[in-house]
C-alpha cells in the first residue's frame, strides 16, 4: 500500500503519547504521601489478583464478567499482536491469525458492552462512557480489516485504482486514530480506558494486599499523632497508592447502588466521591462528571487541586459525615477501592484539626474523653446493670476462661436486656466467665469513626493495659463494633500482647459453639416468620454470616432471607457515628431497612447487635418485632435439671 | 490597637467521673473572648494560674489558641496577687472567667476580689456582650428563669460567665497539641488563711420546699416558671438611710444569715 508507513507511525505516535500520559499520571500519584509497598511482589501477583480476586467480585454480575473477559482479554491480546504485526511488521501468518481471533473475541465482547449501553441503568456513568463501546467495536473492526492481508485472506495489493486505495487507507487511518486514540491515548490521559492502566497498578500496589486470595482486611489504619497536621486535608495528603486507587474507578456505580446514605437521599454518593478525589488529584472541576450526583447537590460547582483543602470547594463536609462506614461500597467495588479509609482519613482532619464534628459529635467526643462512655454517665455505674447477675469480676478472680466484654450497652436499658439474655445462656452452659466491671471502657469505635483517632488510641491503650493484667483465653462480646475494634484494630497498639493468644469472638459465634458442643439446649421456636439482619460490623467487617443463621436453625427457624442479606446486607444506619452526626436526608436508613424486613413477610427480625436493635426499634410501629439472637435463645432455653455445683462457693 | 480581653481558665472537674476537664464556664469565657476577637472588637489572651502540665490546658488551646500563658502556682498558693500583676502587665481592659471553679475551694470569690483590687466593676453572670463602642459595652446579664438584663458598662471590667452564654466550641486535638504553653514564673504567696482551715466533705444542703398546690398542668407550669412574688417584701423609698439599713439588718437576722 502507498500508505504503508501511515498506520505504523500512527500506532507509534499514539504509543509515545500514551507513555507521556502515563508518566504524567504517575506523577499525580507520586504527589501523595510515602507508603511502603512491596513493588515486585505486587507486580508479580497482579495477574493473579486480577484473574482471581477482581473477577470474583465482577462475577456477581455474570453478564458483565463474561463481557469483560471477552473484551478486556481480547483487547490486551490484540494490542500486543497489533504492535508485533503492524508496528514491527513481523510477517507471520500465525501471528496474524491469532490477532484476527483476538479481535473477534473482543468484537463479541464489545457487542455486549454496546447492548448494555443501549439502555444503561442509572448507576452507570454516561458521557465518554457511552462512546466506549463504539470505540471498542471500531478498534476490532478496523484492525480486523487491516490484518486481513497479513493473514493472507486478502491479496497485498488490491486491484483498486490509486485514488481508491488512497481513500481506503485514509479512512482506515482515521478509524485507527479514533479507536486507538481512545484505547491508548485515553488510557493515560483520563479517558474511560484509564481504569485498565490505573486499575492494573492499583491491584499491584494495593494498600491492603491482605484482601487478595480470599483474605480480609477491614481495620482502619492508625493515624500518626503529633505532627504538623492530622488526617487528610488535601488530596496530596493521601498515601500515593490511595490516589492510584481512586484513579482505578470504572464508574460502574455498583457502590452507589449499594450505598444506604445515597438511597436515603443524604448528600453522599461513593462513586461521585471517588471521582471528586480524581478531580482533586489531577486538578480541575467536576463539570465533566456524567453520573448520578450527590443527592440534591448540583454537579459542576466543585473544584480542587492536590494542594487545596478538600472540604473547601471539592467535597462538602456533610458528604463525609453521611457515611455509616457500612463498607457496602468496598465490598461491591470490582476495583477494590477503599472508600471508607478515604472518608475516615478526611474526617480525621475535620475533627482533629478543625474541631468541626457536626451535631452531637463534639459532645459525644467530650463525654468519651471525660467519662470513657459516649453519654457521660458515671464510670462507676457501668456495672449497675449486672447488680442481680452474680457475675465474677476480673479484678477479684484475675482469671477466667472467658472474658465477657460488655460494651457501652451496659448503660442502655434496651441493650441490658440483650446482656442479661446472654448471661443467662452463659450460665446455663456453665461457662467460666468474668467481666471487667467498671474497669472496662468504651472500645473507641465511635471516636475512631468520627475521626478522633487520638481518643481512640488512648482508649485502646488503656483498655489493653487493663486486659493485660488478667488471664483468659477467649473474649466474647455482644457488640459487633467493639468486636471489630478488639479483633482487628487493637493489634496495632498491643505491644504487651494482651490479646495475642486470645480468641476474640462475637456472641453468636460463641453461642453456636456451645450449641454444637451440646452445652446448650433450646426449644423449637413457635412464632411466625423470622428474618435475619446482618450487622455490617459482623458480616462485611468480620465475615461472620453463618453462626447467626446456624443458631436460628437450631431453634428450628428457617430464615426468610431479605433480598439484601449476607455480604449485601443493607446497613441499619447506626454505624460510623451517623446517628450522632445526623446529616439530613429524604428518608431514614432504618426505615428503609425495616421495609426490607417487612417485604419478607417476617413478624420478627433477628439481629446480633445492640446498635441495630436500637435503630430498627426506632422505626415507628406497626412493624415487625426486633430481637437479638441471644434474647430469642434465652426465651427458648431448656433449663437442665441437673444442679450445677457452684465453683468456689464457700 | 484593639483593647485586650483576658480569659482566665481553671481546671474543671467532670461531675460524673471526677476527672479533669475543660471547665464549663471557663470554656465559655474563652468562647466569648474568641467571638470578640473574631468580631474584631478585642484581642484575646488566655491565662491559667496553676500547674502547666495539665492536659486540660491543651483542651482549651484546641479551641484555636496559638498561645496559653500559665502563671506557675502550687495548689496551696494564693493566686490573687500574681493574677492582679498579670492583668496589669497585660494592660487588659476586660477579664472574663467562670462564676466559680469546679474544684478546690470553689468559693466564687476570685472575680470579686480581682474586681475589688483592680478597682473595676464586676458583671456577674454575663450571657452575651452585644457590642463595644467607644469603650462602652452593651452586656446582657443572665437572671433566673431565662430573664435577661441589659446593662451598659464602660471598660475596663471583670465579668463572670453564666451557663447561658454561648457554649464553648469543640476542641481540636492537633492545634491543642501544637499550641505554645508559656510558663510565667511568679512570686509565690502561700495562702496562710486557707492553710489553717479544716476541710470536710460537703453535705447536701436541705432545699427550701416550695409547696405547689396546683391542680392542672397549666397551673403547675405557671408555678414552675413564674417569677416568685415575694409577698412579705417591703419597699422603702422615702425613709432615712438608717431606717433602710435597719430594715436590711433585721431581714438578715430573720433569715438567720447573721446571728
Ligand atoms: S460505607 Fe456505606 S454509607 Fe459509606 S459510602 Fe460506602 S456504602 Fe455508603
Ligand atoms: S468506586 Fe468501585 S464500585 Fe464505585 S463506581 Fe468506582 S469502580 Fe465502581
Amino acid at each position: 500500500m502507498i500508505f504503508d508507513w501511515l498506520i505504523p507511525s500512527l500506532i507509534a505516535t499514539l504509543l509515545v503519547l500514551a507513555a507521556i500520559g502515563a508518566l504524567r499520571r504517575v506523577n499525580f500519584w507520586r504527589a501523595g504521601q510515602a507508603e511502603k509497598v512491596d513493588m515486585w511482589a505486587g507486580l508479580l501477583a497482579m495477574p493473579k489478583r486480577y484473574l482471581h480476586d477482581l473477577h470474583h467480585v465482577v462475577e456477581r454480575d455474570k453478564y458483565m464478567s463474561r463481557t469483560h473477559v471477552a473484551t478486556g482479554g481480547g483487547f490486551v491480546l490484540a494490542m500486543v499482536l497489533v504492535i508485533l504485526v503492524h508496528l514491527f511488521d513481523i510477517q507471520s501468518r500465525i501471528l496474524a491469525w491469532m490477532l484476527l481471533a483476538a479481535l473477534g473475541m473482543m468484537f463479541c465482547g464489545a457487542l455486549f458492552v454496546f447492548k448494555r449501553r443501549l439502555n444503561p441503568p442509572s448507576r452507570l456513568s454516561k458521557g465518554p462512557w457511552m462512546r466506549l463501546p463504539k470505540s471498542l467495536l471500531t478498534f476490532a473492526i478496523t484492525f480486523f480489516v487491516l490484518t486481513l492481508p497479513a493473514a493472507g485472506i486478502l491479496p497485498e495489493s488490491l486491484s483498486l485504482s490509486n485514488i481508491g486505495l488512497t481513500l481506503v487507507s485514509l479512512v482506515l487511518a482515521l478509524l485507527v486514530l479514533l479507536s486507538l486514540g481512545e484505547m491508548l491515548f485515553g488510557m493515560t490521559w483520563g479517558g474511560p480506558m484509564k481504569h485498565a492502566f490505573a486499575g492494573a497498578l492499583h491491584l499491584a500496589f494495593h494498600r491492603r494486599p491482605e484482601r487478595f486470595g480470599g483474605g480480609r482486611s477491614t481495620g482502619l489504619k492508625p493515624a500518626n499523632l503529633g505532627g504538623e497536621s492530622h488526617g487528610v486535608a488535601k488530596p496530596e495528603d493521601f498515601k500515593w497508592n490511595q490516589l492510584l486507587g481512586f484513579d482505578a474507578c470504572v464508574q460502574c456505580g455498583r457502590c452507589e447502588a449499594m450505598c444506604p446514605a445515597f438511597a436515603a437521599g443524604q448528600p453522599l454518593n461513593p462513586k461521585k466521591l471517588i471521582q471528586d478525589m480524581v478531580v482533586g488529584l489531577a486538578g480541575g472541576t467536576d463539570e465533566k462528571y456524567a453520573g448520578s450526583p450527590y443527592p440534591n447537590v448540583p454537579v459542576g460547582k466543585a473544584s480542587g487541586s492536590p494542594q487545596e483543602i478538600i472540604t473547601e470547594g471539592l467535597v462538602s463536609a456533610d458528604t463525609l459525615w453521611s457515611c455509616t462506614t457500612c463498607r457496602a461500597c468496598v465490598e461491591e467495588c470490582p476495583m477494590m477501592i477503599e472508600h471508607v479509609d478515604a472518608i475516615v482519613d478526611m474526617r480525621r482532619f475535620l475533627t482533629l484539626e478543625k474541631g468541626d464534628t457536626p451535631n452531637k459529635g463534639a459532645e459525644v467526643l467530650e463525654n468519651i474523653i471525660a467519662t470513657d462512655n459516649p453519654n457521660g454517665y458515671a464510670p462507676g455505674s457501668r456495672t449497675h446493670w449486672a447488680a442481680d447477675q452474680n457475675l465474677a469480676v476480673m479484678k477479684d478472680v484475675k482469671k477466667a476462661e472467658v472474658l465477657f466484654w460488655v460494651s457501652d450497652g451496659a448503660f442502655d436499658m434496651r441493650s441490658q436486656r440483650i446482656l442479661r439474655a446472654f448471661v443467662k445462656l452463659l450460665k446455663a452452659a456453665n461457662v467460666n466467665v468474668a467481666i471487667l466491671g467498671d474497669e472496662e471502657r468504651d472500645s473507641g469505635d465511635v471516636a475512631r469513626r468520627l475521626g478522633d483517632d487520638a481518643t481512640f488510641q488512648s482508649l485502646a491503650k488503656r483498655n489493653l493495659a487493663t486486659l493485660a493484667q488478667y488471664k483468659f483465653s477467649t473474649l466474647v462480646t455482644t457488640d459487633p463494633h467493639a468486636f471489630h475494634c478488639l479483633k482487628n484494630e487493637y493489634a496495632d497498639f498491643d505491644q504487651a500482647g494482651a490479646l495475642k493468644d486470645v480468641e476474640v469472638l462475637h456472641h453468636t459465634t460463641f453461642l453456636n459453639r456451645l450449641i454444637e458442643q451440646g452445652m446448650l439446649q433450646v426449644d423449637r421456636f413457635k412464632g411466625g416468620k423470622v428474618t435475619y439482619h446482618d450487622p455490617c460490623y459482623l458480616g462485611r467487617y468480620n465475615g461472620e454470616y453463618d453462626s447467626p443463621r446456624a443458631l436460628l436453625s437450631s431453634l428450628g427457624i428457617e430464615v426468610a432471607e431479605m433480598e439484601r442479606s449476607g455480604y449485601r446486607s443493607r446497613c441499619c444506619g447506626g454505624g460510623g457515628g451517623a446517628p450522632i452526626t445526623d446529616i439530613p436526608g429524604e428518608r431514614r436508613i432504618a426505615d428503609m431497612r425495616m421495609e426490607d424486613v417487612a417485604a419478607t413477610g417476617a413478624e420478627l427480625v433477628a439481629v446480633g447487635c445492640q446498635q441495630c436493635t436500637a435503630m430498627l426499634e426506632g422505626v415507628v410501629e406497626p412493624r415487625p418485632q426486633v430481637r437479638d439472637i441471644a434474647e430469642i435463645m434465652a426465651e427458648h432455653l431448656v433449663e437442665q435439671l441437673v444442679e450445677h455445683t457452684v465453683e468456689g462457693a464457700a | 490597637m484593639l483593647p485586650k480581653v483576658l480569659a482566665l481558665v481553671s481546671i474543671g472537674r467532670h461531675p460524673q467521673s471526677g476527672r479533669e476537664r475543660r471547665a464549663e464556664q471557663d470554656g465559655r469565657a474563652v468562647e466569648m473572648g474568641l467571638c470578640l476577637q473574631e468580631r474584631q472588637l478585642m484581642h484575646l489572651s488566655v491565662a491559667h494560674a496553676g500547674n502547666a502540665d495539665s492536659s486540660v490546658l491543651r483542651q482549651y488551646a484546641g479551641m484555636g489558641l496559638s498561645k496559653l500563658s500559665v502563671l506557675a502556682q502550687q495548689a496551696n498558693e494564693d493566686v490573687l496577687s500574681p493574677l492582679i500583676d498579670y492583668v496589669e502587665a497585660q494592660q487588659a481592659s476586660m477579664v472574663l472567667m467562670g462564676v466559680r471553679s469546679e474544684m478546690g475551694q470553689s468559693s466564687g470569690m476570685l472575680p470579686y476580689l480581682l474586681a475589688e483590687r483592680l478597682g473595676w466593676p464586676l458583671l456577674p453572670r454575663v450571657a452575651e456582650i452585644q457590642s463595644i463602642e467607644e469603650g462602652v459595652a452593651q452586656v446582657l446579664l443572665a437572671l433566673p428563669r431565662g430573664q435577661r438584663r441589659l446593662v451598659s458598662v464602660a471598660l475596663p471590667f471583670v465579668a463572670t460567665l453564666d451557663n447561658a452564654a454561648k457554649a464553648p466550641r469543640q476542641t481540636a486535638f492537633g492545634p491543642g497539641q501544637r499550641a505554645d504553653i508559656e510558663v510565667i514564673n511568679t512570686t509565690s504567696i502561700a495562702d496562710e488563711v486557707a492553710a489553717q482551715w479544716q476541710f470536710t466533705p460537703a453535705k447536701p444542703r436541705p432545699k427550701r420546699m416550695k409547696v405547689v398546690k396546683a391542680k392542672t398542668a397549666a397551673d403547675r407550669f405557671k408555678a414552675a416558671t413564674a417569677k416568685p412574688v415575694g409577698g412579705g417584701g417591703k419597699v422603702l423609698k422615702n425613709e432615712t438611710v438608717e431606717e433602710k439599713a435597719q430594715a436590711i439588718f433585721d431581714f438578715l437576722l430573720e433569715e438567720k444569715v447573721i446571728r
